[in-house]
């Protein structure tokens, strides 16, 4: 009875001490991180195709909110993210920052063989098909990460300007305007 | 200094943890796909089991022993070893944010993994001092780390081999490790006995 008394007590004490202890590490350990990267990482595309040259969407806006990268550095979303985070963000861009539209994925039918490479490959699942079946892209979900593109055994997939809608389309900057 | 190194030859190489006494084969067949990869995961679990090791002596000497306790070993390590290493990742986030980027992701995988429990859990068996235990657990995790690398390497060649259809993924995979222990089988005899 003793023996079964000891074992109890020291066990309960050892889980609530070591539970104090890490509630308050938690506490006092917390890393205070910078609201605004929570932000910007939402407004990426969150494929993480390290186009940008940083290690996932995560280091590209921690390098955005230090000022050690441009908003322009995501190349899948764009002028219409790098305008958003832009404004988000209070900074002004300059104006050759970014003349291309952002791209997606366009698979030719004619040349493709239905290998599923690109389907496996895709971050975003933005492409549909099966084993020796056509594929497709879904152009809403494309982030242009041009993975699929690299790694197409035909070259059936090409990257092209996505067609303007009313949420991709960014007003031209008049001529004159310095 | 002889001793410490026969010691480490001897935990690290002829007694291998991955491949001679089989323990952490998750992380083993889990995290060895890519040798950057295999190498982190190394890293944190010799991180991890030197601590364990040490947190393991420490509850042994000071609470288990003295109370008569040795059925709780294995509940009261896996706690203890839980709790130090999530005591740990969240003081490293703090303090060293370089370090937790290259272990963080690792250390709440193998808070309780069968080569960081059992590496405490062989230490008490055979009764090893406070200093031995550490060096134990670091020589086991240098052992790992080494396994680790190895084994990804060979993966990654894998990768551009020609495997037959039916041996793909796992099953070329468990062949080549069986092949690996084989090999380091070839370790058996390298310390004298005694010397661990």
């Amino acid at each position: 009875m003793e023996q079964m008394i000891t074992a109890v007590m020291s066990l309960a004490a050892i889980g609530s001490g070591l539970g104090v202890v890490l509630g308050v590490a938690a506490r006092r350990f917390a890393v205070e991180g910078d609201s605004r990267v929570e932000e910007i990482v939402a407004m990426l595309p969150a494929a993480n195709c390290g186009q940008c040259g940083f290690p996932g969407c995560e280091g590209a806006a921690q390098a955005i909110v230090e000022g050690e990268a441009s908003p322009t550095c995501c190349p899948p979303g764009g002028k219409v993210v790098a305008l958003a985070i832009a404004g988000h963000l209070g900074i002004t861009l300059g104006d050759d920052d970014m003349e291309e539209a952002p791209k997606i994925a366009v698979i030719e039918d004619a040349i493709c063989i239905g290998c599923t490479k690109c389907y496996r490959l895709c971050p975003s699942d933005a492409i549909v098909g099966a084993m020796k079946q056509l594929h497709g892209v879904f152009a809403e979900a494309c982030t242009g990460c041009n993975q699929c593109a690299e790694k197409c055994p035909t070259g059936a997939i090409t990257m092209q300007e996505l067609p303007a809608t009313a949420g991709t389309w960014v007003m031209p900057k008049p001529p004159m305007a310095a | 200094m002889r001793d410490v190194l026969l010691a480490v030859i001897g935990i690290a190489l002829v007694n291998n943890v991955v491949l001679v006494r089989f323990l952490g084969l998750c992380p083993f067949m889990g995290v060895s796909k890519k040798i950057d990869s295999a190498f982190g995961m190394g890293l944190a679990t010799t991180f991890v089991m030197t601590l364990s090791a040490l947190a393991a002596w420490v509850l042994e000497h000071a609470l288990l022993l003295p109370f008569d306790l040795g059925y709780l070993r294995i509940l009261s390590y896996i706690v203890v070893i839980a709790a130090v290493v999530q005591f740990v990742e969240m003081a490293m986030r703090k303090s060293t944010p370089d370090l937790h980027r290259v272990l963080g992701i690792y250390l709440p995988l193998i808070t309780t993994n069968c080569a960081v429990l059992g590496i405490p859990l062989l230490n008490a068996q055979s009764a090893l001092g406070v200093g031995m235990s550490v060096l134990t657990g670091f020589a086991s995790g240098v052992g790992f780390t080494l396994v680790m690398v190895l084994f990804a390497g060979l993966r990654e060649r894998l990768q551009l081999a020609r495997v037959p259809d039916s041996f793909e993924g796992a099953p070329i995979a468990f062949v080549t490790a069986s092949l690996l222990a084989l090999a380091f089988m070839g370790f058996t005899g390298l310390v004298p006995a005694g010397g661990v």
